[in-house]
């Protein structure tokens, strides 16, 4: 038989994406092979780039919230809270306890289904479709609950500039307790199937892995952060919403590997039902709104009554929110890291640049340094598990 | 806190143009010429030791001189504070130095930043557009690019 050293070969490049089931959004990566091994890769983004900085800069304040839905759509809740935290920070002005503790909530809501998400569809990309059935369910129940406090699934638009749109509906907290159980549950049949399952090791196990120097490097922050050993969380080292009052833990990992981050996620769902748990029982009745009439809108019997409340009224409406000349960094510890809000202000009702750090550009960045030298199956497989949201990485 | 704009002022005498610490946020406005230096430094410095690149973007202040502004957000996860070092740079001579050299993650902002402001980073080993398609032409986030002019997408290439 002859031995394939005598045979001319040549690179073949393989085209992953832009549509394809497995790049999750519109990834593409180009890779070039050497049988089923990657020898080099070069990954590209923008194909769902829709100007969100851009935009920003064309309107007003508030209405930019909207626009931070379609930015991680997985936990658009999460984003909400972040750029109404950052332009908040700019204006100085008290949150109310009540809003504090639903914005908790709505954000550890928001990190579970982002979680879910991310663990289901990995392992059905690796080949276990039954976990995605059982976190899908529990994900679909949660999801009931977000339509119920602001009428829509993925396009929530749910805080504003000081407050909420509205407060929970009456009976919400045993619902949400319900949902944790349910939470729960399905997080512990899927540990139970997935986390001493030898073939999902063999998957999982060793597959790019990242020591915490090369992950800071690198910019990683959150999950895939932690796996590596990085204890860094903002909701632990720069506390907001009153975080530091709570009892929760933050997980490491040891090798950063696929598996190491699965563990992690796995984690986080666990304590971010905790976070619920405590948050459910200090929820007390209070207003939904701030008292500072430069970013609330006064109460009608006022806005009837006086001259001062109805101007204020007709201020906030045509023109929007002011906040003072100023430049402001806001980070908030979203499901995939940090999630920052840059904004410079000049004083107008516009933002005059608005800059977004999305926690999984430095996460793709680094997808090729990730995959090279591992087997194109691998290369899915971590795609899945560093979560990258084609919708925020692409703005 | 309110350490961290000290030590770069008293290291860096005559290259720190100005700071604040407005809304909480420690910033320094530096030289372009002594940026470089002074990224190291911060990543270097035992006190210091800034470890992540938080972010890098450009805004541009149209109608100023220098036009633009180069800003890079730094997190030390040991000493757990952040600091903001900005750079003024003009239209006419629109660069700063890459910092590449000292995190990797700065390889995709800082494209991304050419992409979209228009600040060439001297020294990038790809400096390439990121966000938007090579044949684009301008850079959208420029105050005098119109938020509703289009382009036409060009047609795709032959595949060989």
């Amino acid at each position: 038989m002859k031995t394939t050293g005598d045979l001319k070969t040549k690179p073949m490049y393989l085209n992953i994406g832009p549509n394809h089931p497995a790049m999750h959004g519109t990834l593409r990566v180009l890779v070039e092979i050497d049988g089923e091994t990657i020898v080099s890769s070069i990954a590209e983004m923008g194909y769902l780039h829709r100007g969100f900085e851009k935009h920003c800069e064309h309107g007003t304040y508030t209405q930019v919230i909207p626009y931070t839905d379609r930015l991680n759509y997985i936990s658009p809740l999460m984003n909400n809270v972040g750029f109404c935290m950052a332009v908040e920070k700019l204006i100085g002005c008290e949150i109310p306890e009540r809003v504090q503790t639903i914005r908790l909530i709505i954000c550890e809501l928001s990190r579970i289904t982002d979680h879910l998400v991310c663990i289901g569809t990995n392992v059905v990309d690796i080949g276990a479709l039954t976990n995605f059935w059982y976190y899908f369910n529990a994900r679909e129940k949660i999801y009931d609950f977000i339509e119920k406090i602001c009428g829509a699934r993925l396009t929530t638009n749910y805080t504003r500039i000081g407050g909420l749109m509205r407060d929970f509906h009456s009976g919400a907290a045993p619902e949400l307790r319900a949902i944790m159980k349910e939470v729960f549950r399905a997080t512990k049949e899927v540990r139970t199937l997935l986390e001493k399952n030898k073939i999902f090791i063999d998957r999982t196990a060793g597959v790019a892995p990242f020591t915490g120097e090369e992950a800071k490097d690198l910019g990683f922050t959150g999950p895939c952060l932690r796996a590596a050993g990085v204890p860094y969380d903002v909701r632990k080292a720069q506390p907001y919403m009153g975080y530091e009052t709570y009892d929760f833990d933050i997980p490491i990992g040891e090798s950063g590997d696929t598996y190491d981050r699965f563990l992690v996620r796995f984690e986080e769902i666990n304590q971010s039902c905790r976070l619920i748990e405590q948050a459910l029982d200090r929820l007390k009745p209070g207003p939904i709104m701030t008292n500072d009439r430069r970013v609330a809108l006064p109460p009608k019997s006022e806005v009837y009554t006086n001259i001062e409340a109805l101007m204020n009224h007709f201020k906030l409406i045509f023109e929007g929110v002011r906040p003072p000349p100023g430049e402001v960094y806001s980070a908030t510890e979203a499901a995939n890291g940090e999630l920052g809000f840059y904004i410079v202000s000049d004083g107008s009702t516009n933002p005059y640049r608005v800059k977004c750090r999305p926690p999984c550009f430095p996460l793709y960045a680094a997808y090729p340094l990730m995959i090279n030298g591992g087997m194109i199956a691998d290369a899915i497989a971590v795609l899945g598990s560093i979560n990258i949201i084609a919708g925020e990485l692409d703005r | 806190m309110g350490k961290v704009i000290d030590i770069f002022k008293a290291r860096w005498v005559g290259s720190v143009l100005d700071s604040h610490e407005n809304y909480g946020d420690e910033t320094i406005l530096v030289k372009r010429e002594d940026l470089f230096f002074i990224l190291q430094f911060a990543k270097e410095d035992l006190d210091l030791h800034f470890d992540l690149l938080m972010d890098v973007c450009g805004v541009d202040y149209l109608g100023q001189t220098p036009r633009f502004e180069v800003v890079y957000h730094l997190y030390s996860v040991s000493k757990n504070h952040r600091i903001r070092i900005k750079v003024r740079v003009p239209e006419e001579d629109c660069w700063v130095p890459s910092c590449v050299s000292l995190w990797r993650a700065a390889d995709w902002f800082e494209r991304e930043t050419w992409d979209m402001v228009g600040i060439r980073f001297e020294g990038h080993p790809n400096l390439k557009r990121v966000l938007l398609f090579e044949e684009f032409q301008g850079h959208p986030l420029r105050k005098d690019y119109p938020i509703n002019k289009r382009q036409k997408i060009p047609e795709p290439l032959e595949q060989p």
